[in-house]
């Protein structure tokens, strides 16, 4: 495969949600969400059970995608930052490290510019948690689950 | 590019349903999602222009069951058919683990079916991926119309190097789930071949 494989660890996992949970309290946020670039959600924090997050995820990622395809078409880098206004609800999408995708919810009880000083610190702390990750991601070692999955397992999963 | 999970026990996949316009990629995902139990689908997602052609993608995440407990997911996706999107179509296959393409299986059709294989093929290399390489099936739709090409005039045009097909009747549900079934095994197949990254 071309593309390194994503994975997850229980400690990177945890630390990533002690950032995004920080960040619901100190943005008065709503709801946050981190989503990979292929829009597979990876943390959520928040108000999150009045919200469909496999839906915004996979939404969020089409559309930095989209974004990420007109910037190329101006000869831009990225556009990192969008912020979507609502009559009630506010997003704000922020790329961090071009990896993965933080996404912050928020209503009339925050504003736009509290939430992006809270963005920007927790961006960079989750993008020093993903730069970890990566690099244990490469290190050898560190066999898939699936390694030793038989055919027979493949196929009980179809046995219905 | 799956995505293993080791806190959520989870492992997530990305599938994308590709082929020409009108040929029943969208009808492929409908069908999935009402047979299937709601608490093995979430929502399907259908961004698409008045007229209901697709415009960006439709989204359905389903899971499958568990593999050595690790719950496997899959999000389907399609792609827009007409010719014009190509741009989008890019962005959807980028960090995909397995293609169906969905061919049409009428007469008229068949330049549309080579002219978005051939398509798919390049869009794929520009992002470093060989079709060759990839988990790929392929699915001949609309068998029940009256003005189709064969099987086996579809396989030789579309199928050059062998991969596993199907004849579908995408709108009341034949060869549909046989196809789903057999690009998500050949996606895991992959998994264990390729672990480790």
């Amino acid at each position: 495969m071309v593309n390194p494989q994503m994975v997850m660890y229980e400690e990177e996992f945890n630390q990533i949600q002690v950032v995004v949970d920080r960040l619901v309290r100190d943005a008065n946020a709503k709801v946050v969400f981190i989503v990979d670039k292929n829009g597979q959600l990876i943390a959520a924090a928040g108000d999150i059970d009045n919200v469909d997050t496999t839906s915004l995820a996979s939404l969020t990622a089409g559309n930095i995608a989209a974004t990420g395809g007109m910037a190329k078409l101006l000869k831009e880098q990225e556009f990192a930052t969008q912020f979507h206004e609502g009559e009630k609800a506010n997003i704000h999408i922020q790329l961090v490290g071009n990896r993965v995708i933080l996404v912050v919810i928020f209503d009339a009880k925050s504003s736009l510019g509290l939430v992006r000083l809270r963005v920007k610190k927790a961006s960079e702390e989750l993008n020093h948690v993903f730069e970890t990750l990566l690099k244990k991601a490469h290190e050898p070692g560190t066999d898939s689950p699936f390694a030793e999955i038989t055919d027979e397992d493949i196929d009980n999963l179809f046995n219905d | 590019m799956s995505f293993i999970n080791y806190m959520a026990r989870e492992i997530n996949c990305k599938l994308v349903y590709y082929g020409p316009g009108l040929c029943g990629k969208t009808t492929n995902l409908q069908y999935i999602f009402e047979r299937t139990n709601p608490e093995h689908k979430g929502k399907m997602i259908s961004l698409a222009t008045e007229t209901e052609r697709t415009l960006f993608f439709d989204f359905l995440p389903l899971s499958l069951g568990e593999i050595r407990g690790f719950k496997t997911r899959f999000h389907l996706y399609t792609v827009p058919g007409q010719v014009f999107y190509d741009a989008s179509r890019k962005l959807i296959l980028k960090g995909v683990d397995g293609v169906i393409f969905v061919a049409d299986s009428q007469i008229e059709r068949m330049e549309a079916n080579e002219e978005s294989i051939e398509n798919l093929r390049t869009n794929l290399a520009e992002q470093g991926y060989a079709l060759e390489r990839l988990p790929f099936v392929i699915q001949y739709n609309k068998r029940d119309l009256p003005n189709v090409a064969s099987s086996e005039e579809l396989r030789q045009l579309l199928n050059k190097s062998n991969v596993p097909d199907f004849d579908a009747v995408a709108r009341t549900g034949v060869g549909v789930f046989d196809t789903l079934k057999a690009v998500a095994k050949l996606v895991l197949t992959e998994l264990r071949k390729g672990s480790g990254g």
